[in-house]
């Protein structure tokens, strides 16, 4: 009696104790969020005007605004996503569709992103600095920056698309080749629509790192920081101005902080239109319980 | 083969918007048997093991086929045969021929898409595709063709009133099939195969996986669709084969051995006076 007593109290102890070290886990995480948050809104939201939005930065960015840079950042953007999404969703539905899970070739496929997937970014910026800027002649552009990037993204967008893609049972292959599918159609119009959530996931985590990413565009897209007029011009990407004013430029606090102001403004928009848009896909056509 | 081959099921065609159940697929079926589906010393290997040993039957049209036997005695094998699902299974050999309408099917020539449009298949577990209802029965039809929204609503109506579900789901199509009960989506599997106008289906335990009330309601719907379509369907409960079908064909495996079709007739004769001991045995409950 006395014995399952302190038992019970123990129990009762441990769970108290569980549930403590996870909301303080938790709490920890919401923590560091909102610091980062108020630190950058204290120090730059003063700064922010619609202005700053849409002049060219003037002075190194002493004065001025981000427009030229917000149009930078875009195009390397959709350059890099232009490159990377069909070679790379082509790429996954070939490795979890056509390949044999353990197959040589597969395996190499797989082998070499993962490799590639833990090269520093860096490095990737002095490959393409090598193999865009000069070999291919591009030079400083907003396409030699855009093409790195699409190397650096390749793995982590083919490795959610694959994962995504094996993720959904094999029951449905089944039963769509028993009404006679062909495996061209099972991928296009039942597996891609079934593993939409998890191509858009990939998608996201492929864009946060494009838009954040610094040292592989320090050498291929380059610092110019006026309007470019094509996508051969170099462009400065809005990490590498937040980079170049904190470092390089006295006095260029207070803009740089505006500047990481519309930068995670920037991802969390594109979080929550993600969200909206994987939504809306499923009330339409997946919706998964 | 019945030189008097039935037109009916021609004359109605998708344009005249006229899809139904339709008329019994040929003739007095089950008094004057033609084969429709003839397997002829039908062996089938997985690597080195061979599942099937020299299986002849021949499958008559518009009847209800029932094929017993315990688990892995090759049931579901010899059902993946016939629309050649085992094409899939990348170490499966196939030996004897498959004659489906009197043609070769594994024969190089002969063409795997137009093969399953005619053989539907339904499975053990009910697996609608997690899209919605509306979806779930035009994705095979734009598969084959079909694109004009007018047609492929009258035939998803027609097919779904066809199993029984319309009055159900007709004023949510547009929702997921997932949120469906286990018998709604079996049957929802069912129409989404009939969307293709099958002659043949294909059945492997489609009601095992299911509660008794809903088994006896894809069951009754099973019995309706004797004469419209032929038949095969896979089944443990000897009481339900006994009931809704016309043949039963009992396979039996012994150890390490391959499945071997044991006997075929007429489910009464199958029933009450099998010739086989061990069909006897089976039927009794005191083998298997
Ligand atoms: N894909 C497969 N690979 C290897 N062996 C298989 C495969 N599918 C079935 N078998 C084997 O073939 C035999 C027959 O299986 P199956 O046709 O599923 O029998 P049933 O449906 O009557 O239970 C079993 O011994 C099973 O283990
Ligand atoms: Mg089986």
């Amino acid at each position: 009696m006395l014995k399952t007593n302190a038992r019970r109290w123990r129990h009762f102890y441990l769970d108290r104790l569980v549930q403590i070290f996870v909301y303080l886990a938790v709490l920890t995480v919401c923590a560091v969020f909102l610091w980062i948050l108020v630190d950058l809104l204290r120090g730059g939201f003063a700064h922010l005007s619609w202005n700053f939005l849409i002049e060219s930065p003037r002075d190194a960015g002493r004065a001025g605004g981000i427009g030229s840079i917000l149009v930078s950042t875009m195009l390397i953007l959709l350059v890099a996503l232009g490159a990377a999404l069909p070679l790379a969703w082509t790429t996954a539905a070939l490795l979890a569709e056509y390949v044999p899970a353990t197959s040589k070739f597969g395996m190499l496929v797989r082998y070499s992103l993962q490799v590639l997937a833990g090269v520093p970014s860096i490095v990737f910026g002095l490959f393409g600095n090598a193999f865009f800027s000069i070999y291919l002649g591009l030079g400083f552009s907003i396409l030699s920056g855009g093409l790195t990037l699409a190397c650096m993204l390749l793995p982590i967008l083919v490795s959610t698309a694959e994962a995504g893609l094996r993720a959904v049972p094999d029951s449905y292959r089944l039963s769509a080749a028993a009404l006679g599918m062909t495996r061209a159609a099972t991928l296009i119009r039942l597996l891609l629509p079934i593993a939409a959530p998890a191509l858009a996931a990939g998608l996201l985590l492929g864009i946060g790192r494009a838009v954040a990413e610094t040292a592989a565009l320090l050498f291929t897209s380059g610092y110019v920081d006026r309007m470019p007029g094509s996508l051969l011009d170099s462009g400065r990407a809005l990490a590498l101005h937040i980079f170049d004013l904190s470092m390089n430029v006295p006095g260029g606090d207070v803009p740089a902080y505006a500047s990481a102001l519309v930068l995670v403004a920037m991802l969390l928009c594109i979080n929550i239109f993600a969200m909206q848009l994987v939504q809306s896909w499923q009330r339409r056509n997946t919706i998964l319980e | 083969m019945n030189p008097n081959k039935p037109v009916t099921a021609q004359a109605i065609s998708s344009k005249e918007g006229g899809f139904t159940l339709g008329p019994l697929q040929m003739g007095p079926a089950c008094c004057d048997p033609e084969p429709v589906i003839e397997v002829e010393n039908l062996s089938l290997r997985y690597g080195d093991k061979t599942a099937l040993d020299k299986v002849t039957l021949d499958i008559y049209r518009g009847c209800i086929t029932a094929l017993i036997g315990p688990s892995g005695c090759g049931k579901t094998s010899f059902l993946s045969a016939i629309n050649r699902l085992t094409d899939l299974i990348p170490n499966c050999v196939i030996g004897g021929h498959i004659r489906v309408d009197g043609q070769d099917i594994h024969t190089t020539e002969s063409n795997v898409q137009a093969l399953r449009q005619k053989v539907g298949m339904v499975f053990q577990k009910p697996t609608p595709f997690p899209l919605s209802i509306r979806r779930n029965l035009s994705l095979p039809l734009c598969e084959y063709g079909v694109t004009r929204r007018s047609e492929i609503d009258a035939i998803s109506e027609q097919v779904l009133r066809d199993v029984g579900l319309w009055d159900e789901v007709c004023d949510r199509l547009d929702t997921t099939a997932l949120a469906l009960s286990g018998g709604q989506q079996q049957r929802l599997c069912i129409a989404r195969a009939l969307t293709l106008r099958p002659k043949i289906l294909l059945m492997d335990e489609p009601c095992s996986a299911l509660d008794p009330m809903a088994s006896g309601v894809v069951e009754d719907l099973i019995s309706r669709l004797q004469g419209h379509y032929t038949i095969v369907i896979v089944t443990h409960n000897l009481a339900q084969a006994r009931r809704i079908a016309n043949y039963a064909a009992f396979f039996w495996v012994k150890e390490r051995a391959a499945g071997q079709l044991i006997e075929f007739g007429r489910c009464q004769h199958i029933f009450e006076s099998p010739t086989d001991p061990l069909t006897a045995a089976y039927i009794n409950g005191t083998r298997g």
